[in-house]
């Protein structure tokens, strides 16, 4: 569904991206797991188009992406959930959804939405400044999903959450994957991701260096995160 | 003349003069706010379209027509202008905006200078504005009525664009965060292009509209631009009911300051500019200082 051959990112002199190879099959989640600054939210802008990338391809459904200006490839199926969530602070719950709806909605139209997030249902004329995080973060979720992609690119969607909050998210997670969204998920919770994801990568210095299932995953989740994670 | 029919009439005159910098204010506004440039070239549209507007009149002998189309032209311009030349310079800082589109001031300005001659040139309003009315048995001019109707129309009218339509939505998600609606599949650049252009036509509108008042003379490019900004700056950079509030104001200033200390009606609103940084540095409705 979503491969990434050989991806390489520059910002100015720095090589943030060298060589990212990765596969997303139809329907599955795959998690990027890494510290601060290894290129996860590099990789998905990149996917997304918003930084351009030096080397290497993207492709969606067998079709290359690589290039694409950002609506071009939002266009092509790709949703983003951006990193901070990137609400639009100044507009209600239902015109910051409207934004992304572009076609009307088949898979996942606002009444749909509404009923997956009751809490935005009780708030659908809030402005995005009066949401709480969590609630923004479900926001950012509905507003991708508008768009009815084939695949999903959720950047750290539990920063700054409560842990009551991020069990929500999990839920929410799992209700897509049950309803066959393809997502990327880049994250720093290694129980959120290790509880959702069907395969858990991790990224050092622009590349992926592990990658595994779940079970393995967690028989080797002490020595995976004294090698790759911590500080 | 009673009190109150001196207050009606002046201040139906100040809203016929607010409706005329509300025009000019709110395509400034728009377009700072969707791309945060500073269009220098605003005033010199304004004039732009009240030539036109004369050319027009003369041509189809019909004030109306010379309405419709004076600021659809110079809309089409601006767009061909942010087309070719503007969305070069995105990823340039703001200095090379202002030199560009004062560029766009410099060469429209000499062009009208070469097509229409250096006089200034008589449009006369149509004749069914032509008259007076009595407003509490006080004459009035049907034009400067007309023009405070039209005021409101319009300003209705972007009201709702802004609120209801698909594009008002875009216009407003873009102000607030451009990167993010490119990522959710919607064309930025397209949106701006379109918004450079209404912008531009707006100020042509109040161009064609203020020529029966004040003639098509080159000398309305200069007022223009210095008034739309001190209605910006007032009103707060990229805010729509901004600029509206800072048209009223600006054109109660003038009328009253013209009737009662026309000396110094110009310092007025200087005056009313400053004290307005002084309490809000972003402007009353302003995002930012």
């Amino acid at each position: 569904m979503l491969s990434l051959k050989g991806l390489n990112t520059h910002y100015g002199a720095s090589h943030i991206l060298q060589g990212v190879d990765l596969e997303v099959q139809k329907g599955r989640i795959a998690a990027i797991l890494g510290r601060n600054g290894v290129g996860k939210t590099t990789t998905v802008k990149t996917i997304m188009g918003l930084v351009p990338a030096s080397g290497g391809s993207v492709g969606l459904d067998g079709q290359p992406i690589t290039g694409l200006p950002p609506h071009r490839v939002a266009r092509a199926g790709v949703a983003y959930v951006p990193e901070g969530r990137l609400i639009f602070p100044d507009l209600t719950v239902v015109e910051n959804i409207r934004v992304a709806e572009r076609t009307p909605a088949k898979s996942w139209p606002l009444s749909r939405l509404l009923a997956l997030f009751p809490s935005l249902n009780e708030r659908q004329r809030n402005k995005g400044t009066q949401l709480s995080g969590g609630e923004q973060q479900m926001l950012a979720i509905a507003r991708a999903l508008i768009s009815d992609p084939k695949v999903l690119l959720l950047d750290e969607p539990s920063q700054g959450l409560a842990p009551l909050v991020v069990r929500e998210l999990a839920r929410i997670i799992h209700l897509l994957r049950d309803a066959g969204v393809t997502i990327l998920l880049i994250e720093q919770n290694m129980k959120l991701a290790e509880a959702v994801a069907d395969e858990l990568h991790i990224m050092v210095k622009g590349r992926i260096v592990y990658s595994a299932d779940p079970q393995r995953f967690r028989t080797e989740a002490d020595q995976v995160r004294s090698r790759y994670l911590t500080v | 003349m009673s009190n109150l029919a001196f207050l009606l009439t002046q201040l139906v005159n100040a809203l016929s003069q607010a409706a005329l910098l509300f025009f000019l204010g709110v395509g400034l506004t728009l377009i700072f706010g969707i791309m945060r440039i500073v269009n220098f070239a605003h005033g010199t549209l304004y004039m732009l379209g009240a030539f036109l507007g004369y050319s027009l009149l003369h041509h189809t002998g019909s004030f109306w027509a010379a309405l419709l189309v004076a600021p659809v032209i110079v809309g089409l311009l601006g767009t061909l202008f942010e087309l070719t030349i503007l969305r070069q310079l995105y990823r340039r800082d703001a200095h090379a905006f202002l030199m560009v589109t004062f560029g766009l001031a410099l060469i429209t300005g000499e062009a009208v200078r070469l097509i229409w001659g250096s006089d200034a040139l008589q449009v006369p309003p149509p004749p069914q504005l032509a008259g007076v009315v009595f407003m509490l048995d006080e004459p009035f001019p049907v034009y400067r009525l007309f023009l405070a109707g039209a005021g409101i129309v319009v300003a209705l009218a972007i009201w709702q664009l802004l609120e209801r339509t698909r594009l008002g939505l875009l216009i407003r998600a873009t102000s607030q965060n451009p990167e993010m609606v490119h990522a959710l599949g919607v064309d930025v650049n397209l949106v701006r292009s379109g918004v450079f252009g209404i912008g531009c036509g707006l100020a042509a509108l109040g161009g064609v509209l203020a020529a029966p008042l004040v003639t098509a003379a080159h000398g309305m490019a200069a007022t223009a631009v210095i008034d739309a900004f001190v209605i910006v700056i007032i009103g707060g950079m990229g805010s729509f009911l901004g600029s509206l509030i800072g048209a009223l104001l600006v054109a109660l200033v003038q009328v009253f300051g013209n009737y009662y200390l026309p000396d110094f009606a110009l310092a007025f609103m200087y005056l009313l500019m400053l004290l307005v940084l002084v309490v809000r540095p972003g402007g009353l409705l302003g995002k930012e200082a």
